[in-house]
């Protein structure tokens, strides 16, 4: 039996045999676990925008994002939640160190790590909590997972649904991805070749024998001589 | 109370393999490393051929002053090896030693994923080692270790979703049970480059650039002592433990053997992961290092393009002819 699958089937043993209308909320195990986790997962997520450390906001995002896979394991996802680990710890923060460390990492405090930004930028993550927060309860209520039969969140559901019912839109997305791979590829060679003749222009200015700095007082130079 | 004894039971086991397997590798590696350069290795420590040669050194290491630079990023810096170690411990719970749920430390639905996931995380662990120590040599070791592992990670994913793609699972388990012996010729292309990213991954020899010593001293673990600077040591063998263990399970067929599957299935998956443990030796003691932009080019124009080819190869046999 996989650790999802026994916290969620201890849950449900809790909950049958407290009560029968199950509410909104009862305190189960699980639940409380759910909501404990939730907490650090948002306290993770804050001191990641609040915190004036570069790289210790991105580890900070290890946290949340780890408090999120967790809490995808309480809700018998258990796909998902190690694609979140895979995707997200393992290669997405992975890539923003590599970027932190590659331009400015400094230990301890970067003053200017700000942004004149930040209401405006609490008023959409607000919003957009409340939002999503308004469309999730409203649309699951009191619906409880149904723990007969594989769990809802196995890779053999997941994989069923999304190659049965959701094919259209993985393939969107995918064509998606591929596009800004595309993109990000013809970006950084555009870049490449204008530094490149820019360099190869310095150059060739720096070896004439005598030749003065730049390109332009060069051309002076030549329409006085 | 039985279950509570079965996993208790159970953890305990996955722990004395976790702290004993890694030793037994690193022995070998000074024995066998020796010979292969006409030397004779640790002689002394514990009486016969040094057997306890690893031993004396945990003694050392523990003996040692723990130091952390001033102007390192304290809790980071002592946080970052247990970050180093604890992944390969989670991923051991996952390797199914022998046939049937009874060999295992925790059947996990989802264990490809499982095992790759949680095997990245470890390498956080450099990483923050590698920026925390204010040390621009270590610095430079961190930024190696992520340019590795970003280039590294694809086709390790890539090669394993190959195997799971022939077995129609994700469950390493589930991939043994439908194991069969013509998978090894079938797969022997996603299992060299599997093994080659994963030997990437943990920065071993030829692929160490990132704690070359000759030239950034120790990548990220230059400013290690003591304790700390041994269970990143520890993570590098358990590293290789849990890479042969890998290796053995998705391609190799785990306990499968020629004869013996019921009884002593945990010997053909030791004995499989031992010969690979010994070529991850072997490739120590032969390779030069490879240059930083050697390493890249490898990954991406070699190993990519390979584990796409066997994807490619795997789901043609699968549709025409299973």
């Amino acid at each position: 039996m996989t650790l999802a699958a026994a916290a969620a089937t201890a849950a449900h043993a809790t909950a049958t045999t407290a009560a029968d209308p199950q509410g909104f909320l009862s305190p189960t195990g699980v639940e409380i676990a759910f909501l404990l986790v939730g907490l650090v997962t948002l306290g993770a997520a804050v001191v990641t925008v609040t915190t004036r450390q570069l790289v210790h906001a991105a580890l900070w995002l290890v946290v949340a994002l780890g408090g999120l896979a967790v809490e995808y394991l309480l809700l018998t996802a258990e796909f998902i939640a190690w694609v979140q680990v895979l995707i997200y710890v393992g290669s997405v923060v992975v890539l923003l160190l590599f970027g932190l460390m590659l331009t400015r990492a400094p230990i301890g405090r970067s003053p200017d790590a700000d942004s004149g930004n930040r209401w405006v930028a609490l008023g959409v993550a607000v919003t957009a909590a409340a939002a999503l927060v308004w469309v999730v309860v409203d649309a699951f209520r009191t619906t409880w997972i149904d723990l007969d039969g594989a769990p809802a969140g196995s890779t053999e559901v997941t994989g069923a649904s999304l190659f049965q019912h959701w094919v259209l839109p993985f393939e969107a997305l995918s064509v998606l991805l591929l596009a800004a791979l595309v993109g990000a590829i013809v970006l950084s060679r555009k870049a490449k070749t204008e530094a490149g003749a820019d360099a190869e222009a310095e150059r060739a200015a720096a070896t004439a024998p005598g030749a003065p700095r730049s390109g332009a007082t060069r051309r002076e130079t030549e329409g006085t001589r | 109370m039985n279950d509570v004894l079965d996993v208790a039971l159970r953890l305990l086991v996955v722990f004395v393999v976790f702290l004993t397997f890694p030793l037994i590798v690193g022995q070998t590696e000074h024995k066998v490393m020796a010979h292969m350069q006409g030397r004779l290795g640790p002689m002394y420590a514990g009486g016969f051929h040094g057997w306890a040669q690893l031993v004396a050194d945990g003694v050392k290491f523990a003996q040692k002053e723990d130091v952390v630079p001033a102007g390192a990023d304290r809790r980071i810096f002592q946080l970052a090896p247990a970050v180093a170690l604890l992944p390969y411990l989670l991923v051991l719970l996952a390797i199914p030693i022998g046939p049937g749920e009874g060999a295992v430390g925790q059947v996990i639905d989802a264990g490809v994923f499982f095992v790759l996931a949680v095997m990245g995380v470890g390498v956080l662990g450099s990483l923050m080692a590698g920026w925390a120590s204010a040390n621009k040599f270590s610095l430079l070791g961190g930024l190696r270790t992520a340019a590795q592992l970003l280039s590294y990670e694809l086709p390790m994913l890539l090669t394993a979703a190959s195997v799971a793609m022939a077995a129609g699972t994700v469950s390493l388990v589930g991939i043994l049970d439908a194991f069969e012996w013509w998978w090894v010729p079938w797969q022997i292309t996603g299992a060299l480059v599997f093994f080659i990213a994963g030997l990437a991954e943990l920065q071993r020899p030829p692929f160490d650039m990132p704690v070359a010593d000759s030239e950034i001293i120790f990548g990220a673990y230059t400013e290690y002592t003591g304790l700390r600077f041994a269970l990143f040591l520890l993570a590098e063998y358990a590293g290789i433990v849990v890479l042969c263990g890998l290796t053995t399970v998705l391609f190799l067929g785990g306990w499968h053997g020629p004869w013996g599957a019921d009884g002593l299935g945990w010997v053909w998956t030791l004995l499989k992961a031992a010969v690979l443990a010994f070529v991850v030796i072997w490739l120590r003691v032969t390779y030069p290092r490879m240059r930083e932009d050697q390493l890249q080019k490898f990954s991406w124009t070699l190993l990519v393009p390979l584990s796409l080819a066997q994807i490619a190869l795997t789901g043609v046999v699968k549709v025409v002819f299973l």
